[in-house]
């Protein structure tokens, strides 16, 4: 378990949890009560509905669990990858995976978060540990 | 208490109809729901008079309720507007038959119309609309097409752990089409074969447009009275004999296993209350708003075992002349889907039950099953339908 963060921004856990991530912190929630991580930020434990939720640093390493690839032509951007991946805390987000083409990303891969800063505002995305390159 | 089966057969749907599906340019949401509404509740034998139940709901109105009985001059003693997407108008059964046994009310008036299709606010300001009304910022950051991309999602779990392939998925949607070809309500009716959805443009892999549903437009209805009073009624009652709804998340990042659906809750809970199991069902209607939706309910509502759903529908399993006729009307994929399906697959179930189906007419129906899907694989309602001889 990681050592709790304490957050002196303002506001609802949205805000306090986007916050953070406009200062290239990525942080998910611990209960109190029953132990279990949770994202994406809630007011409550939907595992056990306890109130104290502490915020922490993930180690940032997950899996690919799910894995698309939206077809959009060049001048709306391009393809584009949509993944979900689970983080080794045992909490599931949105996400996509970078760095190498969106055909080449595949479940279960090993993967490793960063904050991008996009238009001043913070955004999770993730990278392919290194040995989890193109599948041949 | 009483339980939940003592409402089992209290009530009966005596009247449906659609207006509108396919195309419907000049009309806009309220006339279609209205068209389909007045000829429902005449199918019915019944007039608007009569009406002072009210199930409605709307993608783009939030207080939907309202301007619907302005627009028909009603004064419903119960109204239901419960928007939980295109499983609403299932969901809102087991409710209705509360209040109809309560004797909250009598007759009871579902209904539904989008001009999805040929609106000039259509499906892209609506999507874009609701990023602001009913966010969902730990997601639309990423830019998923929605909700194509969370099924797409779901696919490739199924894909990836029961070995579950695409030309499965495109059995679905050649099933459906098949049907399609027999039914003259339906929107797509051209030929389909698994090599032109494997071929089709692919949007979010491994859904194919020819993977997804139509968008058209439509109006649906059907009204729901007692039991007694629908043997009085001109058409044969198709009885309510169970009703499940279960939601268990919003968000496909949300859902736990990408490849089970609250869909096992909801069709246990109807299959308890009707008394009945799988293989009592001659047709069964699922919400199809992508060809990975027939196999996830196929199992969860326990037709097949779990990731068994690819290898169910091979062949032409659920097609025409299949072992189980699946979406008869040819589903949301070539029938009918006009933003949200779910009381189109329960219109047909009941069309099928009343043996009206023309050349798509299942031969001895006397059991039916219409299950609605809404969200992005977030909510499940199922409903057990059966003739006088089922109760």
């Amino acid at each position: 378990m990681n050592p709790p963060v304490l957050l002196d921004s303002q506001g609802g856990v949205l805000a306090r949890h986007q916050a953070a991530l406009n200062e290239g912190r990525f942080l998910i929630q611990r209960c109190g009560s029953c132990g279990k991580a949770v994202y994406f930020p809630r007011e409550l434990c939907p595992h056990c509905g306890h109130a104290e939720l502490a915020w922490e640093h993930p180690a940032g390493t997950g899996t690919v669990y799910a894995v698309t690839t939206v077809r959009r032509k060049p001048e709306a951007g391009g393809d584009c990858n949509v993944s979900l991946i689970d983080l080794d805390e045992g909490v599931r987000l949105m996400s996509r995976v970078e760095g190498v083409p969106s055909s080449d990303v595949r479940i279960g891969q090993r993967v490793r978060a960063r904050v991008l800063q996009q238009d001043g505002v913070g955004l999770v995305v993730f990278e392919l540990l290194a040995g989890e390159g193109a599948a041949a | 208490m009483s339980s939940l089966k003592s409402l089992r057969g209290s009530a009966a749907i005596a009247g449906v109809a659609t207006f509108g599906c396919g195309e419907a340019p000049g009309y806009s949401d309220m006339e279609l729901l209205a068209n389909a509404a007045r000829a429902a509740v005449a199918d019915a034998g019944l007039a608007m008079s009569d009406i002072d139940g009210l199930c409605t709901a709307s993608g783009a109105a939030t207080m939907w309720a309202m301007p619907v009985v302005e627009y028909l001059g009603i004064r419903p003693s119960y109204i239901d507007s419960t928007m939980i997407g295109g499983s609403s108008f299932i969901a809102h059964l087991l409710p209705a038959m509360q209040a109809l046994q309560s004797g909250q009310c009598n007759a009871v008036l579902v209904c539904y119309g989008s001009a999805q299709r040929s609106a000039t606010f259509g499906r892209r300001e609506i999507v874009a609309s609701r990023r602001f009304l009913d966010p969902q910022p730990y997601e639309t950051p990423y830019e998923p097409m929605q909700p194509l991309s969370a099924y797409a999602l779901a696919a490739s779990r199924h894909m990836h752990e029961f070995g579950t392939t695409r030309r499965q998925l495109a059995e679905v949607a050649v099933a459906a089409r098949g049907w399609a070809q027999r039914n003259p309500e339906a929107f797509m009716r051209g030929p389909l074969s698994i090599d032109d959805v494997l071929g089709a443009r692919m949007v979010s892999d491994p859904l194919t447009v020819r993977d997804s549903c139509l968008v058209t437009d439509g109006g649906g209805a059907y009204v729901l009275v007692r039991a007694e009073r629908a043997r009085d009624l001109p058409n044969p009652p198709v009885y309510v004999l169970g009703n499940g709804t279960a939601v268990w998340n919003r968000q496909i990042s949300s859902m736990h296993d990408l490849t089970v659906t609250a869909a096992r809750d909801s069709g246990r809970a109807a299959f308890a209350m009707a008394g009945l199991a799988p293989k009592d069902i001659d047709v069964v209607q699922l919400y199809d708003a992508f060809t990975i939706n027939v196999l996830l309910f196929l199992e969860d509502l326990g037709f097949c075992a779990k990731g068994e759903g690819g290898a169910f529908v091979e062949g032409g399993a659920i097609g025409p002349g299949g072992r189980l006729p699946v979406n008869t009307n040819g589903g949301g994929l070539s029938c009918v889907h006009p933003g949200m399906y779910g009381i189109f697959a329960l219109i047909e179930a009941v069309r099928q039950l009343r043996g009206v189906g023309g050349e798509r007419q299942v031969a001895g129906v006397k059991t039916a099953l219409a299950h609605g899907n809404g969200g992005t694989l977030s909510s499940q309602s199922t409903a057990v339908l059966g003739l006088e001889e089922t109760l």
